[in-house]
Parts: structure tokens; C-alpha cells; sequence
């Protein structure tokens, strides 16, 4: 049998691959398997890379069972796919997620672009209001560094708001 | 369907703009999510199916999506998306899982919303030649329009929620479209793209899978969303952008000068392959219509009536779109299973057009 994918080659590699909800058999050549397992694993590069930062700072195995009271996401199952289930979610890991957003940008605040007046108003005040939570979440767990940090954050945003 | 868009060519592969004998094209994107659901990926088909019906009713009226056209992904045949696909107005993930997913596409094309694809809303405009700033302007109105009609998902301090995290703050993704012929045949890309991801932006192949980069054009794009504002990302890339644009005419320079008879050599065969070939696959023609490519822009081909240049270039720009699998078939208009006689038809089409403007 020939290679299913240069057509030149003798089929000695069978992989069984699950196309949009089918099963396909491929028989293919080890030339055009080697560049296949290439592919795959340039695939899964992003959620390992993200998982891999995540890894680095979690510490303990009960953070993955923190589940979004939102959208029930598990924090273990973001590690693995490296996407969030929905906005609650980054107020919700937020103590996970923030050391991992500094790894990837450098910085945790946005400075760019922000939605609407109207919409604004109702995000600035959201965020305080998360932001507050988070802050005696963080004196509760003597957490002080993280604390002094939202503090001026949250001084900062009411004074915008002003 | 999209019969209607293979008669009108690629307003950002009209080698007009700044730059655009090496920078083709510029493109921004944006990530929106709308407040109160899940992202696509954890919403319920029916959540999804919601959020694709209310940015149905609320983008028409937009000014520059007067007379855009919207797509229910689910209808389409694999065919139709791997054609949307080779436009560059859908993504690989958007092509499979369909349900609930939708395109809304502007006439010309510039001006694209993915729906439910890894985020609620992917608005992205695309123009000819280096042009960022031109791009940012057009979507951050489309932006402020449709965020009249739809709430976003957003931040103080993190900015705007996107599924991934990389996207996370401005969720800006701005890229531009580079020929770098020149750079590969001096080997000097690896350095480049080495140096490049050292200070976060990243560059990929623009056809075929990962780093591989079929008819040498690479994709340069930030990789850096939060803490910096829009405009800074667009300042940056420009920057770095110009810089890779002077190494390849560096690249060019050293290649006329040193390798002058060997690069013409180059040329003569890549174009003669083309206007004869009988068989040829879309890797082998997208690598001889670089080399061509390039071998007008330094002058090479000077049988090429200088007034007709700018077609010129526009036939062969528009060429690398055409031969790809999916253009062809919708050209014949039918599918075409057997890749031999895709690349019969291909040989075909390169030399009936090649034929036309190169005597």
C-alpha cells in the first residue's frame, strides 16, 4: 500500500485520527510520519507552555479542583487546555492566573482601549467590587505584599471614578 | 456558494501601500467577548446559538458592514470553508465544530467578524501594503459601533477577558504579511526569527503547517497583549516590521551583487517551470511564484512592459491565492478529489495566466 499522503512511499506507519467527529485510518510513510509528529506536537505547544507556567507557581494539588462558580470551569481543566470558561473566571483564579499573566506579558495592567462610557462605568465599578474581595480574601491569608497591591489599585480606580 | 468572490481579487493583495513590494499586507485583530456568557468553548450550544443570532441583529446597520454578507458556518461544505480558509477570512479552528459558529465578511473583504470561534467576537480588518494605523482606525469604529449594540466582557485592570490568557488587556492581535525570498535563499531568516521571538513578537510561515513557510512569506504579529495600549503594539510592530523589510533588501542587494547569475538562473527556471509545467502540486508552484516574484521586483523578467508592472505583480500576487486547493475547484466549480488532477488543472491555470502577461 502507498503513503496516503505523498502517494510516492510505502505505507509502514497506521494512525487512527479523529477527523471533525470522524474516525479516519491513515497508512502512511515514515518520512511523512516523522513530519506528522512534528505537526502534532507544534499542536499541543500552546496548552503545555501554559500549563508548564502554571505548573511552576501552583504548589498545591487542591487548587485544581477550584471550580468557577460561573461557569464551573475546573482550574485543573484550564491547565490542561489553557483556556478559560468565561469572565468570573479571571476574578475567580485570579491570584492563580496573575503571576502566570506577568510571565506572559510582563505586566498586569491594562492600559489600552477600554469599552464605552457607559459600559465603563459599570466595569470600573465590577472591578472594585472584585478587587475588594480579593483584597480581604488576601488580608485573611496574611498576605500583605498582595494586599497593598490591590489597595493602591482600588484607591487608584476610585479616583478615576471620581 | 461565494462563487461571487473568486471574480473580484484581494483588495489587501493588490501590491498598493506602503512597502507592498515586501510588506503585502497588515492586519489587526480583536478579541470580544460579550459579558454575562461563557466563553464558546464552555457555553452550551444553546448559549452559543444565542450569542450568534444577537450579533446577527445588531451588526447590519454598522457603518462598512452595510453590505457584508453573514455565514452560518454549519451550512457550509468543507469545501466552502477550506476556501474561507485560503482567503485568510476564517481561522483552522473555525472550519471544524460548526455549530453555532458564524462569519459576517465585508464586500471587499477587509473587514471580517469570526463568531464563536475561541471567543464570542474575532473582528478583524486587513489591508494592502504596510498600513497599520489605516487598519486600527476602521476597526476600533467598528469596535466602539458594535459595542453600542453588545456589552463586553472587561476589566479595569485586566482589560478585555479573552479565553486565552495570551490574548488577555487589549486583545489585540496586529500582524503583517512579509515576502522574505531573499532572507532564504541567504539563510539568514533563522537569525531573524531567533531575534525576533527575543523580543515577543512572533513570526510564523504563512501557508503550510507551523514554521514551515511555503513561498517564503512569513506572518509578524505581537505576541504581547496586556500593559501596553493599542497604539504602542501598532508603534512596535511597525518598527520591527521596517527592520525585517531592511534585511531583506539587505538580502537582495547581496544577492544581485555577489550570486547575480545564479539568481537569475533562478528566476528564468522558476518561470520557466510555470508557463510549462503539465503537473505541478501548490507547494512547488508557490515556491516558483516567489522566486518569479521576486525576479520582477529586481528586474530580472525585463520583457515585463514597465507600465504594466504593477498588473504584473498583481497577477502573480493573486496566483498565490489561486493555486491552493480549494480556489481551484471553485474555479472549475466542482470538487476534486484526486490531487493529480488538481495539480493538471493548477499546471493549467499557471500557464494560461502566466501565458497572458509574460511574453
Amino acid at each position: 500500500m502507498l503513503c496516503n499522503i505523498c502517494h510516492k512511499n510505502k505505507a509502514t506507519v497506521h494512525l487512527t485520527e479523529i477527523i471533525n467527529d470522524k474516525v479516519v485510518e491513515l497508512h502512511i510513510c515514515q518520512v511523512c510520519a516523522q513530519l506528522k509528529t512534528e505537526e502534532l506536537s507544534e499542536q499541543m505547544n500552546m496548552s503545555d507552555f501554559l500549563g508548564g507556567l502554571a505548573g511552576d507557581i501552583d504548589g498545591h494539588e487542591e487548587v485544581y479542583s477550584l471550580k468557577c462558580p460561573s461557569c464551573g470551569l475546573l482550574y485543573g481543566e484550564f491547565k490542561k487546555k489553557g483556556r478559560l470558561g468565561c469572565g468570573e473566571c479571571y476574578s475567580f483564579f485570579r491570584k492563580q492566573l496573575l503571576p502566570l499573566l506577568k510571565k506572559i506579558h510582563s505586566s498586569i495592567r491594562h492600559v489600552g482601549k477600554t469599552p464605552k462610557a457607559v459600559d465603563k462605568k459599570i466595569a470600573v465599578k465590577a472591578t472594585i467590587k472584585e478587587l475588594k474581595l480579593s483584597l480581604s480574601r488576601a488580608i485573611n491569608l496574611e498576605e500583605y505584599e498582595e494586599a497593598a497591591r490591590l489597595r493602591d489599585i482600588i484607591k487608584d480606580l476610585e479616583e478615576k471614578e471620581e | 456558494m461565494f462563487e461571487s468572490f473568486i471574480a473580484h481579487k484581494l483588495s489587501w493583495l493588490s501590491g498598493e501601500g506602503p512597502e507592498s513590494n515586501i510588506v503585502f499586507s497588515s492586519r489587526i485583530r480583536l478579541a470580544r467577548n460579550i459579558s454575562d456568557f461563557p466563553f464558546p468553548s464552555q457555553a452550551t450550544i444553546i448559549q452559543n446559538l444565542k450569542i450568534l443570532s444577537k450579533i446577527k441583529s445588531a451588526y447590519s446597520d454598522i457603518k462598512g458592514l452595510e453590505d457584508s454578507i453573514f455565514v452560518d458556518m454549519d451550512t457550509l461544505s468543507s469545501l466552502d470553508k477550506q476556501f474561507l480558509l485560503e482567503r485568510h477570512l476564517i481561522s483552522q479552528e473555525h472550519t471544524i465544530d460548526s455549530k453555532g459558529k458564524g462569519l459576517i465578511v465585508s464586500r471587499k473583504e477587509d473587514i471580517s467578524i469570526m463568531i464563536n470561534e475561541e471567543d464570542h467576537i474575532r473582528l478583524q480588518t486587513v489591508t494592502s501594503g504596510l498600513d497599520l494605523k489605516k487598519c486600527w482606525t476602521t476597526l476600533s469604529d467598528i469596535d466602539n459601533e458594535l459595542n453600542n449594540r453588545v456589552s463586553y466582557s472587561f476589566l479595569a485592570d485586566l482589560g478585555y477577558l479573552t479565553s486565552c490568557p495570551t490574548n488577555l488587556g487589549t486583545a489585540m492581535r496586529a500582524s503583517c504579511m512579509l515576502h522574505l525570498p531573499a532572507l532564504i535563499l541567504t539563510k539568514r531568516i533563522n537569525k531573524i526569527l531567533e531575534l525576533l521571538a527575543r523580543i515577543f513578537f512572533t513570526a510564523r510561515g504563512l501557508f503550510g503547517e507551523g514554521t514551515q513557510a511555503f513561498g517564503n512569506f512569513f506572518q509578524i504579529s505581537n505576541q504581547v497583549s496586556l500593559g501596553l495600549s493599542e497604539e504602542e503594539i501598532i508603534d512596535n510592530l511597525i518598527g520591527v516590521v521596517k527592520q525585517v523589510k531592511d534585511q531583506e533588501l539587505g538580502a537582495r542587494e547581496t544577492l544581485m551583487k555577489k550570486y547575480k547569475v545564479s539568481l537569475e538562473d533562478n528566476v528564468w527556471r522558476a518561470l520557466g517551470i510555470l508557463k510549462n509545467c503539465r503537473l505541478i502540486n501548490s507547494k512547488e508552484a508557490l515556491s516558483h511564484l516567489s522566486i518569479l516574484s521576486l525576479g520582477c521586483d529586481l528586474g530580472i523578467i525585463k520583457d515585463i512592459d514597465i507600465l504594466n508592472y504593477g498588473q504584473v505583480k498583481k497577477i502573480i500576487n493573486s496566483l498565490f491565492i489561486t493555486v491552493q486547493p480549494a480556489h481551484l475547484q471553485k474555479i472549475q466549480g466542482k470538487s476534486i478529489k484526486e490531487e493529480e488532477e488538481r495539480d493538471f488543472i493548477r499546471a493549467a491555470l499557471l500557464r494560461e495566466r502566466l501565458e497572458e502577461t509574460i511574453e
